[in-house]
């Protein structure tokens, strides 16, 4: 009994908010489609689902996003293990890199991709240029990101003695990897693939600047036919679509997460420098890194060009708030933004470490028999939805559900940061939970026996464990909340815009000006990014010592 | 164990200052920048119209700031604007919180989703004196008065004229031309699924070939035109004469943009815009139904069709005033020409049979 209360106390916090800024705006807005003029009529909705239009949508959603998956999954692999297992001048630096496509407004970057997929532009000759493989590329290169990430944290930790062992008794380098490191490091591949194939199913900007009218995705679709045609009925049998989907989605994952051996051996590996037997792996993240690299370095360039010459006027135009003098395109200027931009992503980032490291802890406990552990096992698909669902559905809502008091919070500072909170909380709870449950329970059990409360078990046994996966969690939620367009464009104030926002605005008008300011803006934003992340790997503690 | 610890203290002493910062920093930006000019309490609203007034607008409103603080100080107004989507976006949301508005008056809804709005009560009418000049674009079917307009402005063809002079072809004039050969694959216009001024092309051609639409549309994709997702994506990457340098030197844009590619030190436009193929817009404004404030929103409705908002639209905006004799800038007077005979569909039309046109538009397009 006294287990099952402090489950629910641990779990109460994040519940109650998801309840309230998730669960039911997204119900809100579901229901206007369910209950059209207030009678129930779920005839409309099934209606919608057999259009062969949402076929269209549906299977191409489902495809782009397992595609897109594969090929992170298949490259961010072998770039992990050269990220964080070896060791070379620069490393620390490469990692902060690779996380800049991920804050990169999706908005600029449609246009990045385009101007060089585009007839006449670097890569035209590809023929990418709307087509199916052009947008596979741009998801790839906005996710790969999470693989690196939430693989190497944990690759990082993994003992090397079994593969030393097994390769000691006559095994290759491919069955030892096949054997002994995949099954330990398959719970973060299993976690990290299920997060990108939701950011991939779920991608909006991208696939609606480069699909153009031809493909769209449930998320795309959601967006016009709640923006533009007003179409509740079909955008909630959308949205329903998407949830079921993810919850399948969510079920298959867990399966497969569920390894026969849990209890991970943890260590401290030291970092080994680069030998010729790694040079496969190394080509592979130098090609990647390449291909990642390519429509950033656009993005600079094209900051740095204005009327066929070198110039940092758009750069000086950032003190300022774009158009023309006296009439300014902006309320406030980039700088501003920017500051904007990074207070809220504070915010963010405790909100989602204090939501996701409750849930953590709530999903990771040893459950005593079946019921807890299918309570913990729903508590830990539940918080994974909010990645599942449209921005447009959850901003939409949030207008119609939280308009009157105890709840009138439409206009509340407090929901940007919260919203963008939700948004990296799956992320969160990805980085963590993998190293909380590859702990073994007896450690824990040990520390209570030689007397420690809870809570200095919790801070000698999990702590040291989940400090690092923490940094990296930390580093991911702000990314997030830097990046974050689709929610906050809905819920920001105009006084106080995100730097996505802003560019956004800027890109959208007329005139040499506006442009590159919002190019270099972009660039600002990126580089900003990548400096928070430096200073995330800079933190990390050395060793934690063996035990 | 030691370090971990000290590894953990600092981190929350790193975490609670950047922390505390934040928080309180937002709580004075909150307070700084939302006074404007007027210092009166904003909760509080009397009969006047004094006190906060929410102004609801799509993403490309903007007017200058001390044109703002001159109403505000005047009418004794705090004047909040909220930025709320592009036209159709604002529209839905209006749509959506009919009866508990997210502000007492809203600007940008425009003659495309006009009825939309009119048919769910959207907007209660408020006794607003019109400009002369402004009634020519009143909305049709507005029996109570409750849009008032506000700017107009025409989606046109717009063409880079080098481009053509470089290669020695002429220019094309009207929307036959487009399915011309010689122009092939050289026009990219927007999605009317999913940008106004696309959805502003496609009526425009509706109401050139009337119910033979779908027979243009086809020959317009046999002409290799792209379809673009947004403005941005077709003027800012394709067209020769935006940001990105394109590749395409026909594109579908405002009849305001000629203005914009006055080279420096020129006084020539590199494009300009085909007057035969334009679609009248016209965005309105309206005092939202169950507004906290009536009355100042009704005076915000008077300041958007003064001579001062009228004179400042097409620096701001882009955008014509619907006032007469209003002086336009130097370089619209110049280089800014406007149709004199617009493309236009009866707004009662557009509301009954958008979605059918654009379903079959969307099938046309994607074959």
């Amino acid at each position: 009994m006294r287990r099952l209360a402090t489950l629910l106390g641990l779990a109460a916090l994040p519940l109650a908010v998801l309840g309230v800024f998730f669960v039911l705006p997204v119900a809100g807005m579901v229901g206007r489609g369910v209950w059209p003029d207030g009678v129930f009529d779920p005839g409309a909705v099934l209606d919608v689902l057999t259009r062969p239009r949402v076929h269209r949508v549906l299977w191409f959603t489902l495809w782009s996003a397992s595609v897109a998956t594969v090929v992170s999954v298949a490259l961010g692999l072998p770039a992990a293990y050269v990220l964080h297992r070896l060791r070379f001048p620069g490393r620390g630096l490469v990692r902060g890199l690779l996380l800049v496509p991920f804050v990169l407004p999706t908005v600029v970057v449609g246009v990045a991709f385009r101007q060089l997929l585009r007839e006449g532009g670097l890569l035209g000759g590809l023929g990418l240029d709307g087509t199916p493989t052009g947008i596979v590329c741009a998801l790839v290169f906005f996710n790969v990101a999470v693989v690196i990430r939430t693989v190497g944290a944990t690759w990082e930790g993994l003992d090397r003695r079994p593969a030393e062992a097994a390769a000691a008794l006559g095994a290759g380098p491919v069955t030892v990897f096949r054997t002994v490191t995949l099954p330990a490091l398959r719970p973060a591949v299993v976690s990290a693939a299920s997060v990108v194939f939701l950011f991939c199913a779920t991608a909006f900007g991208v696939v609606l600047t480069l699909g153009g009218s031809r493909y769209s995705s449930v998320e795309t679709e959601i967006y016009l036919l709640t923006t533009e045609l007003l179409d509740l009925p079909a955008a909630a049998a959308l949205s329903v679509l998407q949830l079921v989907v993810v919850v399948a989605l969510l079920v298959v994952a867990g399966r497969a997460r569920r390894t026969p051996d849990a209890q991970v051996q943890r260590s401290t590996a030291r970092a080994q420098p680069v030998r010729r037997r790694d040079l496969p792996q190394v080509a592979v993240t130098v090609v990647l890194l390449a291909a990642v690299a390519t429509p950033v370095v656009a993005l600079v360039v094209g900051s740095l060009r204005r009327d066929g010459a070198w110039t940092l006027d758009s750069y000086r135009a950032l003190g300022g708030r774009g158009g023309e003098p006296g009439d300014p395109t902006l309320v406030v200027p980039v700088t501003e933004a920017l500051l904007n931009s990074l207070r809220i992503a504070v915010d963010a980032t405790w909100m989602s470490l204090l939501l996701g490291g409750l849930v953590a802890v709530v999903v990771t406990r040893r459950s005593r028999g079946r019921a807890e552990r299918r309570l913990r096992g729903a508590l830990d698909g539940f918080f994974m939805l909010p990645l599942g669902v449209s921005a447009v559905t959850l901003g939409f809502g949030f207008l119609i559900t939280l308009d009157s008091p105890p709840l009138d919070l439409r206009s509340s500072p407090l929901l940007v940061p919260l919203a963008q909170a939700l948004v990296a909380l799956p992320l969160v709870v990805r980085t963590l939970v993998p190293v909380l449950a590859g702990l073994d329970d007896r450690q824990r059990q040990a520390a209570a026996s030689l007397g420690a409360g809870p809570l200095r078990a919790f801070a000698t046994v999990d702590l040291p464990a989940t400090w690092r996966p923490l940094l990296a969690a930390a580093g991911f939620a702000f990314a997030v909340s830097l990046g974050e367009f689709g929610a906050t464009s809905f819920l920001v104030r105009d006084d106080a815009p995100t730097m996505p926002v802003v560019i956004f605005r800027l890109i959208g008008r007329p005139g040499a000006g506006d442009y590159g300011a919002a190019l270099a803006a972009s660039v600002v934003l990126a580089a900003t990014t990548a400096l928070v992340m430096l200073a995330v790997e800079r933190l990390r503690v050395p060793a934690l010592g063996a035990w | 164990m030691r370090h971990v610890w000290r590894a953990v203290a600092t981190a929350a002493v790193v975490s609670a200052t950047v922390t505390s910062c934040s928080l309180t920093a937002r709580e004075d930006d909150g307070s700084g920048a939302g006074s404007g000019a007027a210092s009166t309490p904003s909760s509080v609203t009397t009969s006047d119209g004094s006190g906060k007034v929410v102004l609801v607008v799509h993403d490309s409103f903007a007017l200058p700031d001390d044109l703002v603080a001159s109403f505000e100080k005047a009418n004794d107004i705090d004047l909040e604007i909220r930025q709320s989507g592009d036209a159709g976006e604002l529209t839905n949301k209006l749509v959506l919180t009919q009866g508990d508005p997210i502000g007492d008056v809203s600007f940008g809804v425009d003659n495309a989703f006009a009825s939309r709005a009119l048919d769910a009560d959207v907007f209660a009418p408020a006794d607003v004196t019109l400009p002369a000049g402004a009634e020519a674009y009143e909305l049709a079917g507005d029996d109570e008065r409750a849009l008032v307009p506000v700017d107009n402005g025409n989606v046109c063809v717009n063409v880079d004229d080098t481009y053509f002079t470089d290669k020695g072809i002429d220019p094309p004039q009207t929307f036959e031309d487009l399915t011309d050969p010689a122009y092939k694959g050289l026009f990219v216009t927007e999605s009317a699924a999913a940008s106004s001024p696309g959805l502003a092309f496609l009526l425009a051609t509706i109401a050139e070939y009337g119910d033979d639409w779908p027979a243009y549309w086809e020959r317009l994709m046999a002409n290799d035109t792209r379809i673009a997702s947004s403005w941005t994506d077709a003027y800012q990457v394709d067209f020769t004469q935006g940001g990105g340098n394109g590749d395409k030197p026909i594109v579908t844009s405002y009849d305001s943009s000629p203005a914009f590619t006055v080279a420096k030190g020129s006084d020539t436009s590199t494009t300009s815009a085909l007057l035969d193929t334009c679609f009248l817009q016209v965005e309105y404004a309206g005092v939202l139904t169950g507004a906290a404030n009536p009355e100042g929103a009704k005076k915000v409705l008077e300041w958007l069709v003064s001579p001062e908002v009228q004179a400042a639209l097409p620096d701001s905006m882009y955008v014509f005033p619907v006032a007469d004799g209003v002086a336009l800038p130097e370089a619209w007077a110049t280089f800014a020409q406007r149709p004199t005979d617009p493309k236009a569909v009866d707004p009662a039309e557009v509301a009954d049979r958008r979605d059918e046109w654009l379903q079959e538009w969307t099938d046309i397009t994607t074959r």
